[in-house]
């Protein structure tokens, strides 16, 4: 099988959803041929295969480009809007947070808003405040939505076909540091279904629940501390909200200890949550407190030594998880 | 502009009615301590909506505010299902999950009622994309009012809707407040409808109170947005009678100008022409009192309907996939 990236493997997902379901169509700044195919290059070509009506360019106008997919939705289409970067979600909340996640409950189910909000973010290549937030937590509190973030390009592909299938609104959040990464294309009509996280390494110690970048670090650290004899489990989540419960949970009762880990801040961060949950569900599974690792509760710095100290650290994952563990 | 035809004016002025009577009735459920809920007055606003509703096909599509009572009821919600839904019941439009600020009836092709001002035009440009998109031939309704006009998701909206020659009506119900604001005090612009330039599409402020001017001005937008040739922004200057909501102080309201706009009263103006075109007394107040009829039966039915279940706070939140 071919190797892919993060790019190539949502370009793929996207092409084929396209092709199989005429209403499928992307909108959003700059992502037609004209401009050049997106920013990130994600729905490069696929003007030349679906014309300007289904990869629309828009105006620099977030609340209409959402409005719009919104709209459309009601409408029985389903669109995939991109905001170009996660902070621009503010411009746009109201349409998102009072009519996508809210249509469906207030019509008593009769208007579902089929729609995927493709984000871009991340921190580590000098954006700077305005351009690096993870802020699933905004979504995560609002009941109906799906929030989705890849780890891995075979995930990017299920997860981008699986949230266009959705029948409600997904935030896709894509970390532009993931973009490059390659891996194993695992084909046509693959899905990963919403809601079901991966175990992405078992471990007997520690859960270590993640996702989206910090699932790199997560394993990376996973590896160094298998070397001392400290087995970790990675739990991917996939999809941040709604969760799976059930693997967190089994996996912590297995392990007894648990870390959540995030790249957004750690002050009420989704970590925060499943923490809470974990704490009080599997109480009497729990060797020691849940612990819980984020970005530092500041914006998100330019200069490039900084940034990178405001980065949740691999230094501060094994030093939690010794901690955890009680070897020092 | 085109006279309008006897059967359209009929038409016309049963819908006005409907409006008329089940706001009347509301608040009569109201101030009689039948019902308490929020309850946004169309007083006044009666012939726009019923105008603008009268030259919309059954299957296009309509976006509406918090004062929506007007489109819905014109548009043809009915009326047993509109009163369930406003007085909270499980016999309603949304199961009672919607209320008086958000109701749906995508049968009716009211696709959405919002309580965010401003909100419902940027969603009405893509209830008009997807028409355009799979071609067919819908046109797109939006209705909101002067205070609307100063979010930016309306000036977006307007972009937008211009750029792609979207097949949607903007229709500006100018009732000379932004809840509790003034025209004059919201926005230093003589009208609306001028903004429309600005964005290259064409914009008309007609009298709302005057069913010559309305029904020509929505029809026109409406036909011009199904021939292809993109969206208008209308402009019905029309009055609010009332407060913002039902119960809410008006002291801000200056009497003397709600006496001067009760002289513009739309009802009177209507009948008058009803007259004009060989409508007797007798007829009119025929239609009126079949309206009351089926007012008081879709009421009394929902009044004695029962409430949601419990449950649905949990139901159709996400799709049910189980």
């Amino acid at each position: 099988m071919a190797q892919i990236t993060m790019t190539q493997a949502l370009n793929l997902a996207i092409d084929e959803a396209m092709a199989d379901d005429p209403g499928v169509f992307c909108l959003g700044e700059d992502v037609s041929a004209k401009q050049g195919g997106g920013v990130f290059k994600v729905t490069q070509g696929l003007t030349e295969k679906y014309g300007e009506h289904r990869i629309r360019a828009t105006p620099i106008s977030e609340t209409a480009i959402i409005g719009a997919a919104v709209g459309a939705a009601l409408a029985g289409q389903r669109p995939i809007a991109e905001i170009m970067l996660m902070n621009f979600v503010g411009v746009c909340m109201d349409q998102i947070v009072n009519h996508a996640a809210k249509l469906r409950f207030m019509s008593g189910g009769q208007t579902p808003c089929p729609m995927v909000i493709r984000t871009t973010t991340g921190v580590g290549v000098g954006f700077g405040g305005q351009h690096s937030d993870m802020l699933e937590a905004w979504f995560a509190h609002v009941a109906g939505i799906h929030v989705v973030t890849p780890s891995n390009p075979a995930d990017a592909r299920g997860l981008m076909r699986a949230s266009i299938d959705a029948n409600d609104p997904v935030i896709f959040i894509e970390n532009i540091l993931c973009y490059g990464l390659k891996a194993e294309d695992p084909g046509p009509g693959y899905r990963v279904p919403l809601g079901k996280a991966a175990i992405a390494r078992e471990g007997s110690d520690i859960s270590i629940i993640t996702y989206g970048r910090t699932v790199l670090d997560a394993l990376s650290v996973a590896d160094d501390l298998a070397k001392e004899g400290i087995s970790v489990e990675v739990i991917d989540l996939r999809t941040i909200a709604p969760y799976d419960e059930a693997t967190v949970l089994a996996s912590v009762r297995k392990t007894g200890r648990a870390l959540t880990l995030h790249e957004a801040v750690r002050p009420f961060g989704t970590g925060a949550e499943i923490a809470a949950n974990i704490q009080e569900k599997c109480w009497d599974s729990l060797k020691g407190p849940v612990r819980r690792i984020g970005g530092t509760f500041s914006a998100v710095p330019f200069a490039s030594h900084l940034e990178q100290a405001w980065i949740p650290q691999k230094s501060d994952i094994v030093a939690q998880i010794k901690a955890s563990v009680g070897k020092h | 502009m085109a006279q309008i035809d006897r059967d359209t004016l009929l038409d016309i002025y049963t819908r006005t009615m409907k409006v008329n009577r089940t706001d009347e009735k509301f608040r009569e459920l109201l101030m009689g301590g039948k019902v308490a809920v929020m309850y946004y007055c169309v007083r006044g606003q009666e012939l726009v909506s019923a105008a603008a509703m009268a030259a919309l096909e059954k299957d296009d599509y309509v976006v509406c505010t918090y004062r929506g009572q007007g489109e819905q009821t014109a548009k043809g919600i009915p009326m047993e299902k509109w009163w369930g839904e406003c007085l909270g019941k499980a016999t309603g439009t949304c199961k009672g999950k919607g209320g008086t600020m958000h109701i749906t009836d995508p049968e009716t092709g009211i696709m959405v009622t919002t309580g965010v001002v401003g909100s419902g035009l940027p969603i009405a440009n893509g209830l008009a994309m997807a028409s355009q998109n799979n071609g067919d031939g819908r046109v797109t309704l939006v209705s909101f009012g002067d205070g609307a006009a100063n979010i930016g998701g309306f000036h977006e909206a307007m972009n937008m809707a211009q750029l792609y020659k979207l097949p949607v009506v903007f229709l500006c119900q100018n009732n000379r407040y932004g809840e509790h604001t003034a025209y004059a005090d919201h926005t230093d612009s003589p009208n609306i409808a001028s903004r429309a330039a600005g964005y290259g599409m064409p914009g008309v402020t007609v009298d709302g109170n005057d069913v010559n001017q309305i029904y020509p001005a929505v029809k026109e937008a409406v036909d011009r947005a199904r021939r292809g040739e993109g969206p208008t922004l209308v402009e019905a200057m029309c009055y609010r009678m009332m407060g913002h909501f039902f119960g809410s102080d008006f002291s801000y309201m200056p009497p003397e100008h709600i006496a001067e706009m009760k002289a513009e009263d739309p009802l009177p103006k209507l009948r008058k022409v009803m007259l004009e075109h060989q409508f007797t007394e007798e007829e009119l107040d025929a239609i009126v009192a079949d309206i009351d009829a089926q007012i008081n039966a879709a009421v009394e039915h929902a009044l004695a309907a029962p409430l949601p279940d419990t449950d649905e706070i949990y139901r159709d939140v996400l799709e049910e996939t189980a």
